[in-house]
């Protein structure tokens, strides 16, 4: 009984530090609807100040002064995030935001290592919180204890300052409904200022926290980051008792899973959001979600097809891409052929993205399923290539459809991260499946036949697929199917007033997208000769979510520009610095405070004003003459 | 009169909240090419009302027949395909599309062809879009982007779209609401000549009570979720019930002063 | 309009390469090339002391006027902790810089990803710190040969040890992964075979960098085992000894674990450490042999700092490079196999050699138990164990390793 006892007091101490964190996430949302993926650079960035300051200053009042201070000195650092950064950005769509913080994180990562060197850091234990009590024959360490109670503290008083402070009062005003802030009279850019500033001090002092429990290193981000999500989540976005609830319910299932499932931690957490996701849509403490806002500065300019100069332009960029093989060696070619197949994968999700409204951040999981599809067929039922070609994308197509289905029934960020858990459940099955899977050693040997071996008809192929894909996906835009997909992104209400089953579309470019990511799987299993569930993996999601956002999410073909730029950039980085994080954060944060349009949707903008000017260049004279003759 | 047939039927329709009643056993009846409007004041039942005749929301019990096919319960989409177009309070289309896009989609839609991948949407039901649009007096603006229209415009192309089914019935949430004096009397000029020529019924919620005493055929009136009035304009008009009612709002009082005024 | 910046795309994409590419053309004649893939950016505590250590040995290669007269150059390349990426960069090597042979990875899964490729495009690989059995057993191939103790070493090696405890009831704590399943495994297989007496009362499977080391003690101990198995490495060893300290779990019990002698592991613990661990490691401070003190001379003059295990690996993977391609006199893959099977040469640890049979080298380790000394952890009682000692017979391998 007693052993109960403590792994439940075990499981509320993991949980009291997962709340600091995840409540910080959630006040942040609430409020400026911005979905900081950098909390977790805050989080590490609050260990590490910690750890300096810990060890710099002796004693009691060192120590704990240390953490305090480390949390100030970040959130001082945020709030210079805020200003510098996040304030040129909160009327882009919100992808936006998460993408500038995702490059933020990025450049962290590596400035971490930069100033405090590549060694795992062991901070000092907290005085008086060293040894453990004894309860029962079993110990709980006293530290575990002061995490215990510090939990409930920080919910209270947080709890007070949102209750009984005038900037408390503002702050749920804003998160209900942020016009309403603005009509007041109030400030908001200072109130988005102090809001972004709390959440970063509870992410400094959670991680600060961890000093006596943990190594400080520059992974903590990482492994931090998702698991907050999830339980900000779990427990309904903005809702900070659901982030305190959520927290106890992950980690007392996950104290008490392991006693029956020791392999279950690396599941459980996206198990136990799916389910929840599918049983209440909004978290256990949230509210439906409103309307997806629509964003400013979103392009009216309709899409349309190419015109028929344009589709000759095209046709002759693809016969000068098709010429590479007679310029570019062994090593371009296999560059060529990668990018080709991101160049698919990118316009899968650009699909889903652009043209369905559906931002899936686990895309991911149907590009890996696709090449799982390829190497388990090939390796175990030893199909040829073609056949494999043919087969290995269904594989992406039956997860999508039954992925799909429960996703589509969410919008916004709750689709985001259902489709994410889904990701990290396919991820964790290539995972631990080791016997069919392989596990973390992936399937080898599944190289393409005599036919495609060489690096230039491997790049043909590729390049024929990807154009393909390219072509079919865009006449499917312009076709009924497309508007009726883009109609219900516009208008849910008015779609289902014209008679079109919203649901059902947005299922079926689900699993289109799914199967075409699919097809960039089985080609990218070739390519590289072997799967890993790498391949399905966040990093991956994320990645093409950047591809898409980089081309510009509101234009036709910026999947294809920005799939080119992004993997071409990434592989030459990759290849020329070790920095390549500090490199592709820096430039992702720059093109998006720069450039939110995406490269393709800023050229075009350009073009359309230099139209405009040229145009009506006369007009304005001439309207002040007939002014002057009235 | 008689002879035309019985487009809408509702019988004992109602709805409640919490064990508050919104809408409490309401019956009419509405026939082709009549224009009916459903009035009340504010929290009187109205939205409830209509939210349930279009399928947005399921009664407790009560039925609704559109001619005399059952649609209770049954989803907005559904309905529409029976025949019923609508339109909503804040207009809704599709804002990154063109005017002409707007209602070809709908109309691709009424012609079955959702599921095509292949076909290419702006050849499809061009002319019969632009027919349409030329209806409502949007012609001109076919190529433009919707989202770059006035409101009163939007209001127009979301009158072309309901009309793409070439429905029966129009269900239209205070067309009016949001627009300036003179586009009000405009659009409502419109849909009443619409509804007579292609002999559509409608039903209307409006707040305008010119909007209401000039064009409806007859005038539904929904107090704390009951049928307190139903009858020709001069009937309601004439209502003490009524005028119990609309005193403190002073709307119907207002309208029959500035309709005293002008006669 | 789409057609431009398709083509403004692939046209920076085709100048960048190329001008990459045409850069490194120049003196070809005079150089031998190795192509080396690492982890550096996703892990720089080890393969920061790894780097180090080829760069030493590169250093002292050249001094000795290079390979049969040419000089070494080592192109090196992170992999982002990403298989996919190292195939990428394992190609650019080859295809671009035409290094004559592939050296380097630290994960297991890379590590199979690059001999993969390397098998596919005949290509030459000496792997360096990959563990995994399958690289030279399972899923081995003619072109692939590794340098450092394998998995199957370690763990008898340490079952050696651990056969003399009195300790019957066991539990295993490892991460949750290839390398984890497989050590745990393999260690259960070798010990259930000298010791039939023995039970294995609990297994505790956290995630790889994740553990919520509270809970996983807490039911470790709840099983009450004698012993336990550690296979947890890292910032996960921390989190598990710290919460293990504090909880009294290893209090009474005997803790033997994989790799935690190694200063990359050892060393953050501090004065942390527990004591009495049996472990498997690298005791730079202890090792008395000339080989080691002139590398430890050497490397500490160079970099001011002490060697890790990594810098032992990196430092012996391009010496063992050099040494076959020397024997070789040629960069073809068929001459450098044939010169690499069953080569002997020297390295800190003493005379190594690359088994013919399954491409293994004899590196060994040493094992010895951890304690405390000024406030830091160390290894005594060490002993080194050479490689050739604890690999299976050449009967088993020919049944584990596929036919060339």
């Amino acid at each position: 009984m007693a052993f109960y006892v403590v792994q439940f007091l075990t499981g509320l101490a993991s949980a009291a530090s997962l709340f600091l964190v995840a409540s910080g996430l959630s006040i942040i949302f609430g409020v400026t609807r911005i979905v900081n993926f950098a909390h977790g650079a805050f989080y590490m960035l609050g260990a590490y100040v910690a750890f300096t300051l810990t060890e710099r200053f002796s004693g009691a009042f060192g120590f704990w002064g240390g953490i305090v201070v480390a949390a100030l000195v970040v959130a001082a650092i945020g709030v210079l995030v805020e200003m510098v950064l996040l304030r040129r950005i909160y009327h882009s769509p919100e992808l936006f935001q998460l993408l500038a913080t995702f490059g933020l994180t990025l450049m962290v990562e590596d400035l971490v290592v930069l100033i405090w060197g590549p060694d795992d850091l062991v901070g000092r234990r907290a005085p008086g919180f060293k040894g453990a009590i004894d309860f029962f024959g079993q110990n709980i360490p006293s530290y575990d204890l002061f995490l215990i109670v510090l939990g409930p503290v920080v919910l209270g008083v947080l709890w007070l300052l949102f209750q009984r402070t005038r900037w408390g009062v503002l702050v749920r005003a804003a998160t209900q409904d942020r016009d309403m802030v603005a009509a007041l009279g109030v400030n908001q850019k200072w109130l988005f200022t102090s809001v972004f500033a709390l959440g970063v001090f509870l992410a400094a002092l959670g991680g600060a926290l961890q000093i006596p429990r943990d190594a400080v290193n520059h992974a903590m981000d990482l492994r931090v980051i998702v698991e907050v999500f999830v339980v900000v989540v779990i427990g309904g976005l903005g809702s900070i008792i659901g982030a305190f609830v959520a927290a106890v319910l992950v980690s007392e299932l996950n104290a008490f899973g392991i006693l029956i499932f020791p392999k279950i931690s690396i599941i459980l957490v996206f198990l136990v959001m799916a389910v929840v996701l599918i049983v209440r849509p909004w978290g256990l403490f949230g509210k439906p979600e409103a309307p997806a806002r629509r964003t400013p500065g979103l392009t009216v300019n309709p899409w349309r097809p190419l015109t028929t100069n344009e589709r000759l332009a095209a046709i002759a960029v693809l016969v000068v891409a098709a010429a590479l093989p007679f310029v570019g060696g062994n090593y371009l070619l296999t560059v060529g052929s990668e990018i080709a197949i991101f160049v698919i994968f990118a316009v899968s999700l650009h699909f889903l993205m652009s043209v369905g409204g559906l931002a899936s951040f686990g895309h991911a999981a149907y590009f890996g399923l696709g090449a799982y599809g390829v190497a388990l067929l090939a390796k175990m039922a030893g199909l040829p290539m073609i056949a494999c070609l043919l087969l290995g994308p269904l594989l992406g197509l039956l997860g999508a459809a039954v992925f799909g289905f429960f996703a589509v029934q969410l919008s916004g960020v709750y689709f985001a991260m259902l489709t994410l858990a889904f990701a990290q459940i396919v991820w964790s099955i290539a995972f631990q499946w080791v016997s069919v899977t392989g596990g973390d050693n992936g399937i080898l040997g599944v190289w393409p036949e005599k036919w495609a071996a060489s690096p230039s008809h491997f790049y043909w192929l590729s390049l024929g697929v990807a154009a393909l894909a390219v072509v079919i996906l865009r006449i499917i835009v312009f076709s009924p199917f497309g508007f009726a997909l883009r109609a219900t992104r516009d208008s849910p209400l008015r779609s289902e007033a014209v008679g079109i089953n919203g649901k059902r579309i947005q299922w079926t470019a689900f699993v289109i997208a799914g199967t075409v990511a699919g097809l960039a799987g089985a080609l990218f299993a070739y390519l590289k000769g072997s799967v890993f569930p790498d391949n399905m993996g966040i990093s991956l999601s994320v990645d093409a979510l950047v591809m898409v956002l980089l081309g510009g999410v509101e234009t036709v073909s910026g999947a294809v520009v920005g799939a080119i730029v992004y993997k071409a950039l990434n592989i030459w980085l990759v290849s020329q610095t070790d920095l390549s994080k500090l490199v592709l954060g820096g430039f992702v944060v720059l093109i998006v405070v720069a450039f939110p349009k995406g490269i393709v949707g800023t050229l075009e903008a350009f073009m359309h004003r230099r139209r405009k000017s040229s145009s009506s260049a006369s007009s304005p004279l001439l309207t002040s003459r007939i002014e002057s003759a009235e | 009169m008689s002879m035309v047939p019985t487009l809408l039927s509702v019988e004992g329709l109602t709805k409640s909240y919490g064990g508050v009643h919104a809408v409490r056993g309401v019956s009419f009846e509405l026939r082709a090419g009549e224009i009916l409007a459903l009035i009340g004041p504010n929290g009187a039942g109205k939205s409830t009302c209509f939210d349930m005749l279009n399928g947005q929301n399921i009664p407790d019990s009560g039925r609704i027949r559109v001619l005399g096919a059952e649609t209770t319960g049954k989803k907005p989409r559904v309905i529409w395909r029976m025949g019923v177009g609508r339109t909503f309070q804040i207009a809704a289309t599709f804002p990154t599309m063109t005017v002409r896009e707007n209602v070809q989609v709908a109309l691709v839609s009424h012609g079955g062809q959702l599921c095509n991948l292949w076909a290419s949407t702006a050849r499809q039901a061009r002319d019969e879009a632009g027919r349409l649009l030329d209806l409502v007096g949007m012609g001109a603006y076919a190529e433009r982007p919707c989202g770059e229209l006035a409101y009163g415009d939007v209001k127009r192309l979301e009158l072309a779209i309901a009309l793409a089914n070439q429905p029966k019935l129009l269900l239209m949430d205070e067309p009016t609401a949001g627009m300036a004096p003179r586009e009000r009397v405009e659009l409502m000029r419109l849909t009443a000549r619409i509804a007579r020529e292609q002999s559509i019924g409608v039903l209307f919620t409006e707040h305008d009570m010119d909007v209401v005493f000039e064009h409806a055929d007859r005038i539904l009136v929904l107090n704390r979720g009951t049928l307190i009035a139903e009858g020709s304009p001069e009937e309601v008009r004439g209502n003490a019930q009524v005028r119990a009612i609309y005193l403190g709002e002073g709307l119907l009082y207002d309208a029959r002063h500035r309709e005293g005024a002008s006669a | 309009m789409r057609g431009y910046f398709v083509g403004a795309g692939l046209a920076i994409a085709v100048a960048a390469m190329a001008t990459s590419a045409m850069t490194t053309q120049a003196s070809a004649q005079s150089e031998i090339k190795i192509g080396e893939i690492n982890s550096y950016s996703l892990l720089p505590a080890f393969t920061e002391p790894y780097r180090k250590g080829w760069q030493l040995a590169v250093e002292e290669i050249n001094a000795a006027g290079g390979i049969n007269g040419k000089k070494l150059v080592v192109i090196s390349k992170d992999d982002g902790g990403k298989p996919a990426d190292a195939q990428t960069a394992a190609n650019e090597l080859v295809s671009s810089e035409n290094v004559a042979m592939l050296t380097g990875t630290f994960l297991s899964n890379i590590g199979l990803a690059v001999s993969d490729f390397a098998n596919q495009k005949k290509v030459f690989f000496l792997a360096a710190e990959p563990l995994t059995d399958a690289i030279t057993w399972s899923k081995g191939n003619r072109y692939t040969f590794r340098l450092r103790p394998s998995n199957y070493m370690q763990a008898a090696m340490l079952v050696e040890e651990a056969a003399k405890l009195p300790a019957k009831r066991w539990a295993t704590i490892a991460p949750n992964y290839e390398y984890g399943q497989s050590a745990v495994a393999v260690f259960k297989k070798l010990m259930s075979e000298k010791r039939p007496d023995i039970q294995w009362v609990d297994e505790q499977w956290p995630p790889q960098g994740k553990i919520d080391a509270g809970p996983v003690v807490q039911a470790t101990a709840a099983a009450n085992p004698e012993a336990i198995l550690n296979v947890t490495f890292g910032a996960d060893l921390v989190k598990l000894v710290r919460e293990g300290n504090t909880r009294g779990l290893f209090k009474g019990r005997t803790v033997v674990s994989f790799l935690t002698g190694e200063p990359e592991y050892l060393d953050p613990l501090k004065d942390e450490t527990p004591e009495g661990w049996i472990v498997t490691g690298y005791p730079w401070y202890s090792i008395k042999t000339p080989e080691h003190d002139a590398f430890l001379k050497a490397y500490q003059a160079k970099y001011n700092d002490y060697p890790r295990l990594g810098s032992i690996v990196g430092y012996q993977t391009i010496k063992a490079a050099a040494a076959i391609l020397a024997k070789a006199g040629s960069s073809d893959p068929e001459k450098l196999i044939a010169a690499a099977e069953g080569i002997s040469m020297p390295s800190p640890f003493g005379e190594i050699t690359f088994r013919k049979i399954d491409h293994q080298s004899t590196l060994g380790a040493f094992t010895g138990k951890t304690a405390l000394k000024d406030g830091k952890g160390i290894m005594v009682d060490t002993a080194y164990r050479k490689g050739s000692d604890y690999l299976p017979s050449d009967a088993e391998i020919e049944k584990l390793r596929p036919k060339d």
